[in-house]
């Protein structure tokens, strides 16, 4: 009987979940959430930077209790960060204070202060590493403590050294090669207090970017450069490292020297230059530099590099580019947004079909009914 | 219940927020208001603008009932339930006429609402002009300047292809003779019931972040023409197998032992009280 498959849901579901949480368990070991945020730092930098909300434990959780899932990890973490209150907002951040891990510039072969590879698996050939099959803890502190050796100091003396160098694109506005642009300290929109609406502000543009999903601005921002767009782009300076969080005293307006330090984030930044042609008087043209700029929580690269270019295309928009685009960007992007709604495509959808149906067989009977007619009128 | 969170889920501010767009909806009836809209922890496009809704104007002495498809049992309906009473310590019931908050998905329910009542529908696309005009920039304009040439086209143009108007569910209708509204994938025999309903219906769109709303006793009509008339779905010489009722949406299913088709309320509450009530009017 019908009502077999509707009745009972209650029931059902319990038992789907209980068979969700035999299949996390099944091999009778548990995940640590110590091994996740030790292990999977890529893993969690892409959560991290996707949920927009930075906690590495919090996002080790997430990552544990999704079985790795990004897609599900990140669905975690927005859920939990809808119910925290906003209790603070930081003081303006200049993105010069990074504490550089690695820096590098495509655009000139040495740079003021000089490229700094920092970790990167840019030039690691890949090859599964089988020796990791069996690595052991042992090993580890072996390799570590040698490593630490052969730098010539101890890991807690590296942490305390910090390094800040100067912009590489400074060194361009100097030279007038790129327009020189003031700072611009107007409130920032924010997109998870007060929806999007078009045309919109560029704080918005760039909120939505740099919480997009990594592999959505990766193929837009590919396809930018591939052919369906109109951006030529190279790397004036991508930039890894800390950047210090400073709030004001909650309640005394203070110096900025009574402001609270309250931690760091680990970002990825990466200012892009576009060269573009301007006219100048009597049709003369003129090469320039344009900017695109790109942030991200942790060490995400690709995705950086992409908003960079994303954040250049929605400047300029172009109807011939869907890239280029700012509904077609902003609203198709979001993890959390997108795999909710492909996803919802799984639920019953009988009451709707049903309509569907009536409507497939009333074009049918109709268009018998006109046959019909128009064979009585040839008779 | 789940202490771990506030009172029905959100921070107070959140809740605040949405209830402040709602009042501007019901204000305003039939016109899409933004909301900011969070990430909730049911699926975005699994009635999480519904939900929102729901949470933010439940209060401790509220009876829930939610529905999807016509079902209280259905997997997401009791899904939502389960959310709202851990977080709220709310009951919920089955019973249409207890209810004084009825979130539902797809389905106005067959017992007529009353004013003491809130109906709240999932809604996937709020935008009536979206399969015309895919801009919501332009979209915006269009509702601005009541140009809706497009939804009365589109309309037009079904019946030019194929001889009458070819909408399923979600069919659009003009609301208080201003703006053309998406009534939600609702199936157009429930249309009507949005006329002048004495219950107030909100609507929410959670991944999209729009509420709308349809205030107790506004004009809602099904866009149509004169010589073309709108139509619900026809159950012509088709009942209930289990109450009999032939004044009712129904659900089609199969009979795998005959191999006919065959036919049941889609309202599953309903059905049961009508089969309640023959029951005890039968032992009298």
């Amino acid at each position: 009987m019908g009502y077999v498959a509707v009745k009972g849901g209650t029931i059902a579901i319990e038992e789907s979940i209980n068979r969700l949480t035999s299949e996390r368990l099944q091999k009778g070991l548990v995940l640590d959430i110590k091994n996740i945020e030790a292990g999977l730092r890529g893993l969690i930098d892409q959560v991290m930077s996707e949920s927009s909300l930075y906690h590495e434990t919090l996002a080790a959780l997430a990552i544990k209790q999704a079985e790795g899932n990004p897609e599900e990890a990140v669905f975690l973490l927005r859920a939990y960060r809808s119910t925290l209150p906003r209790k603070h907002y930081s003081k303006v951040i200049e993105s010069e204070e990074i504490k550089v891990e690695r820096r590098i510039s495509a655009s000139f072969k040495d740079i003021p202060g000089g490229q700094l590879l920092g970790a990167t698996t840019d030039y690691t050939h890949r090859l599964l590493n089988f020796s990791l099959m069996n690595e052991s803890e042992k090993e580890a502190q072996e390799w570590l403590s040698k490593f630490n050796e052969e730098i010539g100091h101890n890991s807690e003396k590296s942490e305390i050294i910090s390094l800040t160098f100067p912009k590489v694109l400074d060194y361009l506005r100097e030279e007038g090669l790129i327009a020189p642009c003031g700072n611009n300290d107007v409130e920032p929109h924010d997109v998870t207090r007060k929806s999007l609406e078009f045309p919109s502000s560029r704080s918005e543009r760039l909120q939505i970017l740099t919480r997009g999903q990594t592999g959505a601005v990766t193929s837009l921002a590919y396809a930018s450069i591939r052919g369906y767009g109109a951006v030529h782009p190279t790397v004036g300076e991508l930039r890894v490292g800390q950047l210090p969080i400073h709030i004001s005293h909650p309640f005394e307006l203070g110096e900025e020297e009574d402001d609270y330090y309250i931690g760091e984030v680990k970002v990825t930044e990466v200012e892009m230059l576009i060269p573009v042609a301007v006219e100048r008087e009597y049709g003369e043209k003129d090469l320039d530099f344009e900017v695109g700029y790109g942030l991200c929580f942790g060490q995400n690269e690709t995705k950086a590099i992409s908003m960079s270019i994303l954040d250049y295309s929605l400047e300029h928009p172009n109807h011939a580019f869907p890239s280029h685009n700012e509904e077609f960007v902003l609203y198709h992007i979001d993890s959390v947004e997108s795999t909710g709604f492909i996803s919802h495509l799984k639920m019953p959808h009988y009451v709707t079909f049903q309509s569907k149906l009536d409507s497939v067989r009333k074009t049918k009977t109709t268009s018998k009914k006109d046959e019909v007619s128009m064979v009585e009128q040839s008779l | 219940m789940n202490k771990a969170y506030n009172f029905a889920f959100f921070d107070e501010g959140s809740k605040r927020e949405i209830r402040r767009a709602t009042l501007k909806a019901i204000a305003i009836p039939g016109y899409q208001v933004p909301f900011a809209s969070r990430e909730m922890p049911i699926g975005r496009g699994w009635g999480t603008g519904g939900l929102q809704l729901t949470l933010s104007l439940i209060g401790k002495n509220d009876v829930l009932k939610v529905i999807d498809q016509g079902s209280d049992e259905s997997v997401n309906a009791v899904s939502i339930k389960k959310l709202v009473s851990d977080t709220t310590g709310v009951v919920a019931t089955e019973h249409t006429c207890d209810a004084t908050l009825i979130q539902s998905r797809h389905r106005i329910p067959e017992v007529p609402l009353t004013k003491e009542q809130i109906l709240v529908l999932q809604v996937p696309i709020p935008e009536p002009l979206r399969f015309f005009e895919p801009s919501e920039h332009e979209t915006k304009k269009l509702h601005a300047e009541k140009e809706y040439s497009g939804a009365w086209l589109m309309l037009f143009e079904q019946i030019m292809n194929y001889g009458t108007m070819t909408t399923d569910a979600d069919h659009p209708v003009m609301v208080q003779d201003r703006y053309v509204m998406a009534p939600s994938p609702i199936p157009r025999f429930d249309n009507t019931k949005m006329d002048h309903c004495k219950a107030l219906i909100l609507l929410g769109a959670g991944r999209e972040k729009k509420v709308y709303a349809v205030p107790p006793y506004t004009k809602v009509v099904s866009l149509a023409f004169d010589d073309y008339p709108f139509k619900g779905e026809s159950f012509e010489n088709k009942h209930c197998r289990l109450c009999g009722a032939d004044d009712v949406f129904l659900d089609e299913l199969i009979d795998e032992e005959i191999g006919e088709s065959y036919y049941l309320c889609n309202d599953t509450s309903y059905c049961l009280e009508m089969i309640n009530e023959k029951k005890l009017a039968g032992v009298k």
